[in-house]
This record gives C-alpha cells, sequence and structure tokens, in this order.
C-alpha cells in the first residue's frame, strides 16, 4: 500500500507558505517560454496538464469527456527555488500574462532552513514600516520675521567637511601685519580635510558588484565631481580597486575601504609610487549596519578572473572576511595604530576614519576617536543598511537604529565642545522610502556631517528589485536579475554601465536640488545645518524627547 | 525687526540723541524695550574710568543680597547712580535701578586686566545666578566705564522714565535698541546690546543658526558663554570669542561669521590661515538675516551684515561723530549736518569700522582683503 503521505500530499508545501506566488493568466500566456527562461531561481516552470472537459453537441444532451494536454506555467513548491517577487517574469512577459503577488501569509523563513543551513540573502532589513527618518518633519519654517531664502536664487553651499577639524584654540597661527598666517615654525600637524558633497557613495566592492555597476556609479562620480562640480565621493568597499584607477587622476574622488580581509591591499599598495593623485579618505571598515559583529562574504561563484586579481586570490573560492580584524583587540592601541599606519602610507595627506555598526556602545568607540587625534571622522552604519551577503537573522535583528545612534553620539561631542573635530558618517536606511534628500537632512540636523548611501544608489541608478517585502535580494547569489549584484556576463550584460553613470547624476544633481528646498525655507544656506535640531519634529513623544527634539502635531 | 541706533563721537553726548533717532524708526519697533549701553563715560562717571561699573536693577531683597555678596567678596562701593525715576504710563517700575562704580578687591588690584576681566565677569554670572529664580537681582553689565540700561517699555517714554533728558547721564558711545518682540516673551535678559568682557553689540533680524552656535559656544569652556535668552546673544559671543580668546584681528569676526567660498579665499593674501579658521570655526558662521553693530574694548564700532545683506543698515556722519543705524533716517536724526553722499550702506562683503573717538571711517572688503 502507498503511504498516505504520498496520497494526500502530506509534507509538501502549498502555496500559501511561499512569500510570493505567481499569478499566472493562461488566456493572455502566449507560451513564449521567456518568463521559465528569465527566472533566477528557476521557481517557474513550463509543464503540461491534462485538461478534461465535456462536450455535448447536436439538441439533445450527449456529453461526451475530452482529454486534451495543454502547457501551462507553474510555480514549483520548492523552497529551495521560492518565488523571490523580483518580478523579472513580468519585464519580459509580451502579453502582461504572469505577475508575482506578495503573500502577506506566507511562513517563509520557518522553512527555509534545508539541511541546517540558516537563510542567507541580499538587501537591508525586511521591515516595511516607516522609519524613524521617514518621521522627522522640517518645521523651523522661516516666516516674515526672517526671510525664507530663495533656493533658486540664493548661494547656497550644501557641502561638508571630510577629517579631522582642529579645535580653533590650537590653529598654529600667528599674527604678521594684521593678517593671519600659518605658522609653520609651530610642528602642528594640520590634519587633512576634505570638502565634498555630504551625500556620498558607501562601501560597495567590486566583485559584490557587476563591472558595469562598479563602473557606472565610478563614472558617475567623476562625472558629478568634474562636470557638475558636485563633489561627491565614493566608497570601494572592501576588495581593492580597479588597477587603472588606483593609478589615475580620478581616485582623489574615492575612498579605499580596508577591512578585516584585506582583500585587494596587495595591489594597493604595490600602486601606492605610481598613484598621481592621493584618495579622498581610507575608510577602515570593523562593522556594517547590516550585519553588526559579522564578516564579509563573497561567494565563490562570483570570484571570477577579475576580482581574483584585483582581491590577488583564486578563482572560485569563497572569500570571506572575518567579523573582526584578527590583529585588533583594543581600540586605544591596535586600533590607534592601524589608523596611523594608514595615514602613514600617504604621508598624512589622507584622512583615515573607521566605520562601524550602529551600536549601544557606538559612544565608547566615539569618545576614543575624540581622544586620537589622527582619527579623522566616525562612520555610523545603522540597522537598515544593505548589504549583498548576510545571515537574515543578522539582517532583520541585529543592529541599531541610525537617528538615535548619532544624535547620541552628537551630543555627546557637544559636551566636549568637539562636535566640530570629528565629522559623524551616518548611514543604514538613508532613502529607505526614496526620501533622500529628506533623510539625509534630517541626519544632519541630528548631527550627521554627512550621509552614505548604498541600496539607495542601486535602486536609483540600476533599478534593484530589491524592497523590505523582501523582493528579490538574491543579491548574494550571483544571479542578480538586473545585473547588479552578479559576475556572470550573461547577466550583467543586461546592466548598461553608461546609463548607471547617467542614472548617478541625475540622482545627486536631483538631491543636491532638494536639499536646498529643505534648507532654503529654513534659512540656511551658507553652512550646512549640523546639529540644527530647532529645525527638527516628530509627531511622537517619546522619540521627541529621545533625539532632544521637538514634539509637533 | 528690532531697530538699532549707534552713534560714535569724540565729545560725550546725552542718550537721548539715540532714542530720538530710535523715536524715527518707530514704524519698526513695537516698543516692547529698549536697551542701552554706553561706553567711555562722562558725566559724573569720567573720574571713575579705572573703576568697574556694575548695571541692573534689583528688588529691595535683592540689594540686600547684592551688597552682602560684594562685601563678601571684596568690592567696595566708589560712586552710584541712580536714574531720576518719573513714573509714566505705560512702564511699570522695578524697585531698584543702579549703575554702580566699585574698587576691585584689595588681591586683585595688582593683577592684569585680562584677570580683572575674568573677575568681574564671574561675579557677574554669580550675582546673575542667584538673583535670576525670582527676578530680584538683574546685572547687565559690570565693566570700567560702560553702564547698561534695560527695561521693557516704548524707548522715548523709557527714556523720560529714566530721566534721560534731565540727567547729566554722558558718553563718546552709545549703543541703543528698540526692541521688536517676537520670539520670546519679554524678559530683560533678552533685550540688546549684549555685553561681554568689553565687547558689545546688538543686532537685527532673527538668527535661523542659533542653536549649533551656541552649542559650539558651550563647549568652548568659557564660563560667560551662558544665558542665551535671544538668539542675538550669541553675536556678541562671537565677537569676543573670536577676538579677545583667539585674538585675532576684528575684521576676522567677518570672516568667521560670514565665511566665504573656497574659491573666494583661495584670492586672498591669508588664504592658508583663513581656511584652517573657516573650517575650524564652522559651526559660527551665520545664516542670517542679520545686521550687526558693535563695539570693542579700545572703542573701534563697527557694521557688518550677514552673507546675503538681507538687514538694512546705514552708516553716515562726520568726522568726530558718526551714527550706525539700521535705517537711514536714523542717521539723518543724529548727524543732519553731513554729506548724504558719503553715507555708507555695506553689502554683503563689507565691514565699515569707525576707530575710536570717531576718528575715521573704512569700509574693509572681504574679498580684496
Ligand atoms: S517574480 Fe522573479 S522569481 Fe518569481 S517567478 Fe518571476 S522571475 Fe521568477
Ligand atoms: S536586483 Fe540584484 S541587487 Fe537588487 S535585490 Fe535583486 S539581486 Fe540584489
Amino acid at each position: 500500500m502507498e503511504p498516505a503521505t504520498r496520497l494526500d500530499h502530506n509534507h509538501q508545501l502549498s502555496l500559501r507558505e511561499f512569500p510570493y506566488i505567481i499569478r499566472w493568466r493562461d488566456d493572455r500566456c502566449k507560451r513564449c517560454g521567456k518568463c521559465t527562461a528569465v527566472c533566477p531561481v528557476k521557481a517557474i516552470e513550463p509543464t503540461v496538464n491534462v485538461q478534461r472537459t465535456v462536450h455535448s453537441e447536436g439538441p439533445l444532451p450527449q456529453p461526451t469527456a475530452v482529454r486534451k494536454v495543454i502547457q501551462v506555467v507553474e510555480q514549483v513548491t520548492d523552497m529551495e527555488r521560492y518565488c523571490t517577487g523580483c518580478g523579472t517574469c513580468t519585464l519580459v512577459c509580451p502579453n502582461e500574462a504572469i505577475e508575482p503577488e506578495y503573500n502577506p501569509q506566507n511562513k517563509f523563513y520557518h522553512y527555509k532552513n534545508k539541511s541546517g543551513e540558516p537563510y542567507k540573502r541580499g538587501g537591508r532589513r525586511n521591515d516595511p514600516s516607516i522609519s524613524t527618518l521617514d518621521k522627522l518633519k522640517f518645521t523651523r519654517i522661516s516666516m516674515l520675521t526672517d526671510p525664507a531664502l530663495d533656493a533658486g536664487r540664493h548661494e547656497f553651499r550644501v557641502r561638508t567637511l571630510l577629517g579631522r577639524i582642529l579645535p580653533p584654540e590650537e590653529l598654529p597661527l600667528k599674527m604678521v601685519n594684521g593678517k593671519l598666517v600659518v605658522d609653520k615654525e609651530s610642528g602642528r600637524f594640520i590634519p587633512p580635510v576634505r570638502e565634498i558633497f555630504p551625500i556620498m557613495v558607501g562601501s560597495m566592492s567590486v566583485g559584490a558588484l557587476s563591472p558595469p555597476m562598479w563602473e557606472g556609479l565610478a563614472m558617475g562620480v567623476a562625472y558629478l565631481n568634474e562636470v557638475e562640480g558636485l563633489p561627491v565621493v565614493m566608497c570601494s568597499g572592501e576588495g581593492g580597486m580597479p588597477p587603472r584607477l588606483l593609478r589615475s587622476k580620478y581616485l582623489k574622488y574615492f575612498i579605499i575601504q580596508i577591512a578585516s580581509g584585506y582583500f585587494g591591499w596587495d595591489e594597493i599598495i604595490h600602486a601606492l609610487p605610481h598613484m598621481v593623485e592621493d584618495p579622498a579618505a581610507i575608510e577602515i571598515k570593523y562593522g556594517q549596519g547590516a550585519k553588526p559583529g559579522d564578516g564579509g562574504l563573497l561567494m565563490a561563484q562570483k570570484v571570477l578572473r577579475l576580482i581574483a586579481n584585483i582581491r590577488g586570490v583564486p578563482q572560485f573560492v569563497d572569500l570571506s572576511s572575518p567579523p573582526t580584524h584578527q590583529t585588533k583587540y583594543s581600540i586605544e592601541e591596535a586600533v590607534a595604530k592601524m589608523i596611523q599606519s594608514m595615514s602613514m602610507a600617504w604621508g598624512f595627506r589622507v584622512p583615515v576614519y573607521p566605520k562601524i555598526s550602529g551600536t549601544k556602545t557606538a559612544r565608547a568607540v566615539l569618545n576614543n576617536l575624540a581622544r586620537n587625534p589622527f582619527a579623522a571622522a566616525l562612520s555610523i552604519d545603522g540597522e537598515d543598511g544593505g548589504t549583498g551577503a548576510a545571515y537574515n537573522v543578522s539582517l532583520d535583528k541585529m543592529g541599531h537604529p541610525i537617528a538615535s545612534n548619532i544624535r547620541d553620539c552628537y551630543l555627546d561631542l557637544v559636551k566636549q565642545g568637539k562636535q566640530n573635530e570629528l565629522p559623524l558618517i551616518a548611514a543604514g536606511g538613508v532613502g529607505k522610502k526614496g526620501n533622500l534628500a529628506a533623510n539625509a537632512a534630517a541626519l544632519i540636523m541630528l548631527g550627521a556631517s554627512a550621509v552614505s548611501i548604498g541600496k539607495y544608489i542601486m535602486q536609483a541608478a540600476a533599478d534593484c528589485f530589491g524592497d523590505e517585502y523582501n523582493r528579490c535580494n538574491l543579491c548574494n547569489t550571483g544571479k542578480c536579475p538586473r545585473g547588479i549584484t552578479t559576475q556572470d556576463p550573461k547577466l550583467y550584460r543586461r546592466l548598461d554601465a553608461d546609463r548607471v553613470a547617467e542614472r548617478v547624476v541625475e540622482t545627486f544633481k536631483a538631491a543636491d536640488v532638494e536639499m536646498r528646498k529643505i534648507f532654503a525655507p529654513m534659512g540656511r544656506s551658507t553652512e550646512l545645518p549640523i546639529g540644527m535640531s530647532d529645525g527638527l519634529s516628530i509627531e511622537d513623544k517619546a522619540m521627541a524627547e529621545r533625539l532632544e527634539i521637538n514634539y509637533a502635531c | 525687526m528690532c531697530r538699532l541706533a549707534a552713534i560714535t563721537s569724540n565729545e560725550y553726548f546725552s542718550p537721548m540723541e539715540n532714542i530720538l533717532a530710535l523715536e524715527t524708526m518707530k514704524e519698526g519697533h513695537d516698543g516692547s524695550g529698549l536697551g542701552l549701553t554706553l561706553k567711555d563715560l562722562g558725566g559724573e562717571f569720567e573720574e571713575f574710568k579705572e573703576f568697574p561699573i556694575m548695571s541692573g536693577i534689583c528688588s529691595r531683597k535683592g540689594l540686600d543680597t547684592l551688597d552682602d555678596f560684594m562685601k563678601k567678596h571684596g568690592f567696595r562701593l566708589k560712586h552710584e547712580w541712580n536714574p531720576k525715576i518719573k513714573h509714566v504710563k505705560g512702564v511699570v517700575s522695578r524697585e531698584y535701578y543702579f549703575a554702580r562704580a566699585y574698587d576691585y578687591p584689595k588681591s586683585y588690584k595688582e593683577k592684569s586686566m585680562r584677570e580683572k576681566e575674568d573677575l568681574l565677569m564671574n561675579t557677574r554670572l554669580m550675582l546673575r545666578k542667584i538673583g535670576e529664580p525670582d527676578e530680584s537681582i538683574f546685572v547687565f553689565s559690570f565693566y570700567p566705564d560702560v553702564i547698561t540700561l534695560k527695561e521693557v517699555g516704548d524707548p522715548l517714554q523709557l527714556g523720560e522714565f529714566f530721566g534721560l533728558d534731565r540727567d547729566g547721564l554722558r558718553a563718546k558711545i552709545i549703543f541703543a535698541q528698540g526692541r521688536q518682540n517676537t520670539n520670546y516673551a519679554i524678559y530683560l535678559y533678552a533685550c540688546h546690546p549684549f555685553f561681554i568682557q568689553g565687547f558689545c553689540s546688538m543686532t537685527n533680524g532673527e538668527n535661523t543658526a542659533f542653536v549649533p552656535i551656541r552649542e559650539f559656544l558651550m563647549g568652548r569652556g568659557f564660563p560667560g558663554y551662558t544665558g542665551y535668552n535671544s538668539d542675538s546673544e550669541v553675536f556678541t559671543h562671537i565677537l569676543h570669542y573670536t577676538v579677545r580668546q583667539l585674538g585675532f584681528p576684528l575684521t576676522y569676526y567677518k570672516d568667521v561669521i560670514t565665511p566665504l567660498k573656497t574659491t573666494e579665499i583661495d584670492q586672498r593674501e591669508d588664504r592658508d590661515a583663513l581656511r584652517l579658521v573657516k573650517q575650524s570655526l564652522r559651526p559660527l558662521c551665520i545664516d542670517g538675516p542679520n545686521m550687526v553693530i558693535g563695539f570693542t574694548p579700545d572703542g573701534t564700532c563697527f557694521m557688518v551684515q550677514d552673507a546675503k545683506k538681507l538687514r538694512p543698515g546705514a552708516v553716515g556722519g562726520v568726522k568726530g561723530k558718526y551714527a550706525l543705524m539700521s535705517e537711514e533716517c536714523g542717521v539723518d536724526k543724529a548727524v543732519p549736518k553731513r554729506d548724504r553722499t558719503r553715507d555708507i550702506f555695506p553689502m554683503k562683503y563689507d565691514m565699515v569700522t569707525i576707530s575710536p573717538q570717531a576718528e575715521e571711517v573704512r569700509v574693509w572688503n572681504q574679498l580684496r582683503a
């Protein structure tokens, strides 16, 4: 006898457990097969069904059953091939016959642990609710007692400083004929400082990103600087940089990251004598908001020849960066040394700063850095930051929201009178709902000197499908349907680097205008309103109290 | 918007001149208050130039506290002036208005001026702290050769109230502000001009960058950077910080509050220093709308605008007497006989300075410096 489990399909999942259910319309489908071919996870397949129809012809009912074999597109119920809702099938369908639909009842996480392997993915925290950043409003509007400015007419300087800034009392200045001059004899170290646009492209590595994506970003950033006069900088992420770029004059628009795997640094060190420009800065990555306390992982399938060369490793091996820098056990010593040696490598001409994930302990890090005269900034990546690959549990459950983390740090600096000395860079969920400029401005008014974006620019410039309903998020698999996070030429040839660059430029130009539109009515134009917390309010008393801003309703 | 009337002269004159000038600008202030700061005093204070003068208001109870306090701290009363109050409608009189010259405590006699200044300021702050909760003591300034008067009401009526038209109170530099009450409840400590250790300023307009500036100043570890009942008080403190604390020449005040663009800095001879100054003092950048009139301890008076010149301001006069006003009509009232074509309306890059004794007027241009 056949076991009952087979007969009643027990132990098989129903489509109801899946996060996305495919709506396929028999009447519209012309069976071209494009959707099934393009699906990155093979969640749908062409198959045949037997259809039994009953026919009756003539005046009297004389039913006859007809059996027909028909072709259909069917969603599989295999958890390894779950539909990610990416919508690539919809995109290629000539007849609007197929579409994924989000299923809020899904039990996806219950099952996504086959072979005891927890669910790994890319993207950011799957929380579609309105973030604190999006709840912040700008409520100090200049009206009559102080005229609002004109975003189109007045001169705006939407710029910030990256680098350690000396307290005014310690400036090595002397007076000569009634004018201030720098006292060269004082021997005082003047740290390097860059004037940049306050929104920067955060660290996304060559390797995690496809060649056209990385190139597109880089071209866009170079264009913004060279043609548009918008000094946007971009961080390389861990894994080095294309060798030609290292030796080019465009290097000055890039922040080179060093992380716990030190990937790519062999190449960078060798390129040092040939560099014609200094990089914008060096970022030492200690943590990432998307996966706090966790290391990096570039899956073997993404380690193709170019990547292997840049990183200085063999092809097709998993490249994992440990969760911590193995040699660093104390912030006072080892981290300070790392900052110093990086500074030394470029003759103390390049700002060097650490990046950490948002954490309750951020202030301890901050206070240590505040005492280290070589620390150029602190970048804090909040829980809503994105990644190319991480455990789902790290993404969804670990980390600290950026708003209160930045505010605490800023207010701590204010207490010490050092808020202008150590710039804070905020990241993690900036532009999550598309409000890039507003989120950036809000963070600046809470105390950030600059913000960093990653996921947002993938979405805005390369149409990344990912969202907070776990749509797509295949970035770790090398099967990115948009060609953004893959090393597979078949996939990345879908992405046009020029178009990405164009979108980067458009995005930043629009953000620049929007920032002015925010600052103008608040009467600010000459300097970035860092810490102008009286400009902000929120419709939640507890949050207002926590952030030390106004409560307005 | 507040109205401002400053006059600097090589002869002693009465504060009524300022008040009358304010009267011509009456449309701009709502008579909610008057602030007066007199420097380089004549009349009965002329012989007390060396001695610090405390100006303020107190209740009877406050007066006892004040006397005890000053005695305990070794200050000896040398001379006292009280306004000859004439009760006028619309002005609620407080109990005791005073300007008192004191002699320094013995232990301070030989100390440097800087140390004396710190003592005076700290004394003022302590008294403020004692008297503020029950409003029993208000101390506006405590410094040699300077008197400050503040009260709520219409300036002209207040002039009459204080008997300034009859009194012999005279000075060579007098700043007056006719208050337009906007953001804050009428509170005496929120009334311009503000004064700290020989530096004084008054401003019209609001200060949109107030919070970051206040936080930066309060982080300097200098006890005098406190109060901030008005967003304009920071202008005085920035002036004090730039010139006294950092030791920069006065013109750098302009560079601090309205820093140049990077490309403009590159054209300046002092560009290397200026770049550092701009970075390190970034939070002190103002965004207007403000016109600031101020004086420094040596008696130099100046006027500057925010970088967008969003507020009016005019300077005019003759050698020996200049008026710095928020409106041209005020200048007309104060120095009617002058060549009007030579009046100065400082633009965004300008800083107008008038040397002590109203000797000469200069326009310093930030771009061409
Ligand atoms: S939505 Fe994406 S994952 Fe789902 S069936 Fe279509 S192509 Fe495949
Ligand atoms: S489109 Fe590519 S980058 Fe975006 S979520 Fe999908 S796999 Fe990741």
